[in-house]
């Protein structure tokens, strides 16, 4: 598995790096990275439906416990053949919906890799913080993925929103994850299976967890960002926006569901997000003529249906919530191709520009898809959405006697019937039948999709048929995916026909009453207009991010202001002052004896010349004899490092002092040569109240840190050094060989930052000097100019 | 490296210049350069060290800077400021990493003894050089510092006597002055 994993990183860090060449072709280069999984998978389907995992395992960071631990059981089975099935589907797709070379595009098929790679490792992932890991790069490459199109601002916009509250979400849930490995005394979730944790702190770690799942599956109030990322060419909202990313929270609380559902407040939770959802999102997909929006909306409200079934924690439940993963994996990835291909063949995704198309077989093909596809998606029997919505409704009849477990059962009907009724929405609207008389006919005389290019939805149609009408095919995987999930489970067969039985009359229900709100649109979307404008004081999700984002910028600026206020007496004070009185009680607290202040004659004299010339730093006029002044005491400390016998010291403080005192000069000539205080007249006062207070503090540090090691029975550590300088450090100046050696490291560290300190002063020296650069081509101007850029001359 | 002083600053006008400052200089500079790789080389056992020894030859280039100006400063090297200071960090960090090529611990010194001519036994250690990185990246940051700093005004609003902030009206105070020294 770890070799999967990592041919999907050289495949797609290759392409990125050296895809330029490629071209289209680089999808071709990326399929393989699927294809190899979906062969391996394949070989190993039997063992582990068989109920032996494959697990492999790699340490990480030894120290803290951290492994990466892969382990594919059955359920992990179910999501590799989503990932990377749909990853092969969508590479072959790609070749079609990019039919011309453009930039950006190897670019595109390498991250597109990098995060199949990623959305592997988080279903494979035994070991939660592994989880996490690939959980983020998920995040980051989805990012990198909508704001593709890096030139469109609305690209960028949407790419940010998308991060912002999926990585937001994904730090909460990190957390939440490291709650419940303490609480549980192990990371991995296989272990957790059987010994999971409880108590409040757990019930407090698992609602974070649950923020995380929400953000990533795009649930309410969280769900704004999936439509926003619509902006993303269709393969990779086809891939990640409806067929694997954003499954991930659905797989986690899926994971999570059969250990801590009944925990706290997680049951409740989970219905009442999952239930808000899947209603929101029906609603407001109905109202959409952005077909790709339509699904957006559509996929949010089918994420929440996932959530109703996976997270109550009821086997019966979950295996519905497998086929529908299955179920709608086909049916999505198919309708969103289908909508790439509209939209690459007439430029248009509105329903009320499509008018119906030619009568090329190829559109037939495309419009026997959609209708297939839309259908499952309404939960029309025999396709395989209908036996995922049969076994859902069932089971919570069954087996939904648990708080609210009729009120979702309800909130499942409704909302399906609104999935009906923004599916005959979808394929009135692909078939042209929503198509305004007075919008321009361009669908018609449409060229047809290619083979290749319509190929790919084929397939899924195919399926979505096949298990449709024969379900034994997939049963043994949904099985034992149930199993996994839940150890000791005996879930019920996977039938196309279930009997006359209650799910049965309510499916009819919903289907009866989905014809009638079809039938009736108009008068339907009039009400809607209506009570929409009066609900519009409930902030809608969208607005929600925006206002915190409005929030954050305000809280910031108010801050800065606060606490910059530009004054630079303020801020040195405010340092000064931290620096030296915080620490001031432990010092003065540790302060028992003086020592003997004056040990030779010559500190008299030294001491003499300092206080003086310090005193006459403050008091002259003149900025360059101030700086001369400074330079006087400077002096004066090496002639006190000498007293000392430490010569190096000397040495050093006299060579600093001097070109201090020059670079001094240097500056201070651009400068007026004196003075002239304006600052109000308490504020002299004040200063020296400040300098008296960091004087005082510092005298006090000084004492207290040389008689610091009094008490202490270990050798000191300049004792330990000045004995290993010669036999170690091959030096009988034992400074500089601390310097080079035993500190060497702290010397490459000051060394860089001269080097940074140099290059800063240059540059503040001569903000003015700068040439006159030609103005910088505009991206847009390139990108009109064709494929090859066209750089100004002077650039080139 | 040109050891003369004043011709290195033929724009300076003659009645500007100091006469015992300049010839001092020429005895001088060689003098403090010399005690600068005194300072580098014996480092490791007595007094010294590279960083002082590029504080040193920064002093020496000060005096040359109050004789001649920036451009005396910068007709002492003719490598660029910024090429000493890179090469200085790369010295000093290429010393700390061979060692680890060598299979060794970062940083790790090692140390050979050679007989030279006149001074006989000699150990140098590779502790020497990266000395040495550390007496570059000084002497190139204060070669730096002049360059950014120690430019001749010109045309920029200076300070009458009066101690007033404020720019004196362009055309009346405002003089040109080359070099830090005014008389």
């Amino acid at each position: 598995m770890f070799a999967l994993l990592a041919l999907h990183v050289v495949v797609g860090i290759g392409i990125v790096a050296g895809g330029r060449a490629l071209g289209r072709r680089a999808f071709l280069v990326a399929a393989a990275a699927p294809l190899a999984t979906v062969i391996w998978v394949a070989t190993k389907a039997s063992e582990v439906l068989d109920g032996r995992p494959v697990t492999e395992s790699f340490v990480w960071i030894e120290q803290l416990g951290i492994s990466i631990d892969l382990r594919l059981d059955a359920f992990a089975l179910v999501m590799v053949a989503l990932v990377s099935g749909i990853g092969l589907l969508i590479c072959v797709y790609s070749l079609g919906y990019f039919s011309h070379d453009q930039p950006g595009l190897a670019r595109l098929a390498g991250v597109l890799t990098l995060f199949a790679g990623a959305m592997l490792g988080v279903v494979l992932s035994d070991h939660l913080i592994a989880l996490f890991v690939f959980w983020e790069l998920t995040s980051i490459t989805s990012f990198l993925l909508i704001g593709n199109g890096d030139t469109s601002a609305r690209a960028r916009a949407a790419a940010v929103q998308a991060i912002f509250i999926t990585a937001t979400g994904g730090l909460v849930m990190f957390a939440g994850l490291i709650i419940i490995g303490q609480a549980g005394g192990t990371y991995r979730i296989s272990e957790l299976l059987l010994d999971p944790p409880t108590g409040t702190t757990v019930n407090a770690g698992l609602v974070l967890v649950l923020v995380g799942a929400f953000t990533k599956s795009a649930q309410a109030p969280f769900s704004s960002w999936l439509p926003a990322a619509m902006v993303a060419p269709t393969p990779v909202s086809a891939y990640l926006h409806s067929a694997t990313m954003v499954k991930a929270g659905v797989y986690l609380v899926a994971r999570l569901a059969p250990m801590f559902a009944v925990a706290g407040a997680w049951r409740p939770l989970v219905l009442v997000v999952g239930a808000t959802t899947m209603l929101v999102g029906g609603l407001r997909a109905l109202r959409q003529h952005d077909l790709k929006l339509l699904l957006a909306y559509g996929t949010v409200s089918q994420l929440g249906f996932m959530m109703l079934l996976f997270g109550v924690g009821d086997y019966h439940i979950a295996e519905a919530g497998i086929v529908l993963i299955l179920a709608h994996g086909a049916f999505k990835a198919a309708l969103f191709m289908v909508v790439g291909i509209v939209d690459h063949e007439t430029g248009t995704r509105d329903v009320r520009e499509l008018h119906g198309f030619g009568s090329a077989t190829g559109w037939r093909v495309v419009e026997v898809v959609a209708v297939v596809s839309a259908a499952s998606m309404a939960g029309l029997p025999p396709l395989f959405g209908f036996i995922a919505k049969e076994k859902a409704i069932d089971g919570y009849l069954e087996h939904g006697d648990f708080a609210g477990g009729t009120a979702a059962l309800v909130v499942i009907v409704l909302a399906s019937i609104l999935t009906f009724a923004y599916s005959a929405r979808f394929v009135l609207g692909v078939l042209g039948h929503l198509g305004e008389p007075d919008r321009e006919v361009v669908s018609v005389d449409a060229h047809a999709p290619s083979a290749l290019f319509a190929g790919p939805a084929v397939v899924l149609a195919i399926a979505t048929v096949l298990f449709g009408l024969a379900p034994v095919l997939v049963d043994g995987l949904i099985g034992g995916a149930t199993t996994a999930l839940y150890p000791g489970s005996d879930p019920a067969p996977v039938e196309p026909f279930a009997g006359f039985n209650t799910a049965l009359l309510l499916s009819a229900v919903i289907i009866g009453c989905g014809v009638v709100l079809t039938v009736l649109r108009r008068p339907v979307a009039d009400v809607q207009a209506r009570t929409s404008a009066g609900l519009a004081v409930i902030p809608s999700s969208e607005q929600g991010f925006l206002a915190v984002l409005r929030g954050i910028s305000v809280a910031a600026a108010r801050v800065t202001a606060t606490v910059q206020n530009g004054s630079l007496p303020i801020y040195l004070a405010i340092i000064v002052l931290t620096v030296t009185l915080v620490p001031f009680a432990a010092f003065a607290s540790d302060l028992d004896d003086l020592p003997q202040f004056i040990e030779q004659p010559a500190h008299v004299a030294l001491v003499a010349i300092m206080v003086a010339a310090g005193l006459g730093a403050c008091i002259v006029r003149h900025r360059i004899a101030a700086a001369l002044m400074l330079g006087a005491v400077g002096y004066a400390m090496a002639g006190l490092y000498v007293a000392q016998g430490a010569p190096d010291l000397a040495l050093t403080q006299f060579s600093i002092e001097t070109l201090s005192t020059v670079l001094f000069v240097l500056v201070l000539r651009f400068l007026p040569r004196s003075w002239r205080h304006r600052a109000p007249a308490i504020a002299t006062p004040l200063r020296i109240v400040v300098a008296g207070a960091v004087g005082v503090a510092v005298f006090v540090f000084a004492l207290s840190s040389s008689a610091a090691r009094s008490d202490v029975d270990e050798p000191s550590m300049s004792e330990v050094m000045i004995e290993s300088s010669l036999p170690k450090g091959k030096g009988a100046n034992v400074v500089n060989v601390i310097l080079v050696d035993f500190r060497g490291w702290d010397t490459m560290g000051e060394i860089t930052v001269l080097l940074v300190a140099a290059v800063g002063a240059v540059s503040l020296a001569r903000p003015g000097r700068r040439r006159d650069e030609p103005d910088a081509p505009v991206f847009e101007e390139i990108l009109d100019a064709g494929d090859e850029p066209k750089l100004p001359e002077a650039l080139r | 490296m040109t050891v003369t002083g004043s011709e290195t600053d033929p724009g300076a006008p003659i009645d500007r210049r100091i006469l015992i400052l300049d010839t001092s200089i020429r005895i001088l500079y060689p003098s403090i350069l010399v005690l600068a790789l005194y300072f580098v080389f014996s480092g490791h056992n007595r007094p010294g060290g590279g960083f002082v020894g590029g504080l040193v030859v920064g002093a020496g280039l000060a005096l040359r800077y109050v004789s001649g100006g920036a451009a005396a400063v910068r007709a002492t090297f003719r490598i660029p400021p910024h090429v000493i200071l890179g090469t200085g960090l790369f010295l000093s960090a290429s010393t700390a990493l061979v060692p680890l090529l060598l299979g060794g611990a970062i940083l790790e010194h090692g140390d050979v003894e050679v007989d030279l001519p006149i001074f006989g036994a000699v150990k140098i250690t590779s502790a020497l050089s990266f000395d040495l990185g550390v007496d570059f990246v000084v002497i190139g940051l204060i070669l730096m510092a002049f360059a950014a700093f120690g430019e001749d005004l010109v045309d920029s609003p200076d300070a009458s006597d009066d101690g007033s902030d404020d720019p004196a009206p362009s055309g009346v105070s405002t003089r040109q002055r080359r070099g830090p020294v005014s008389r």
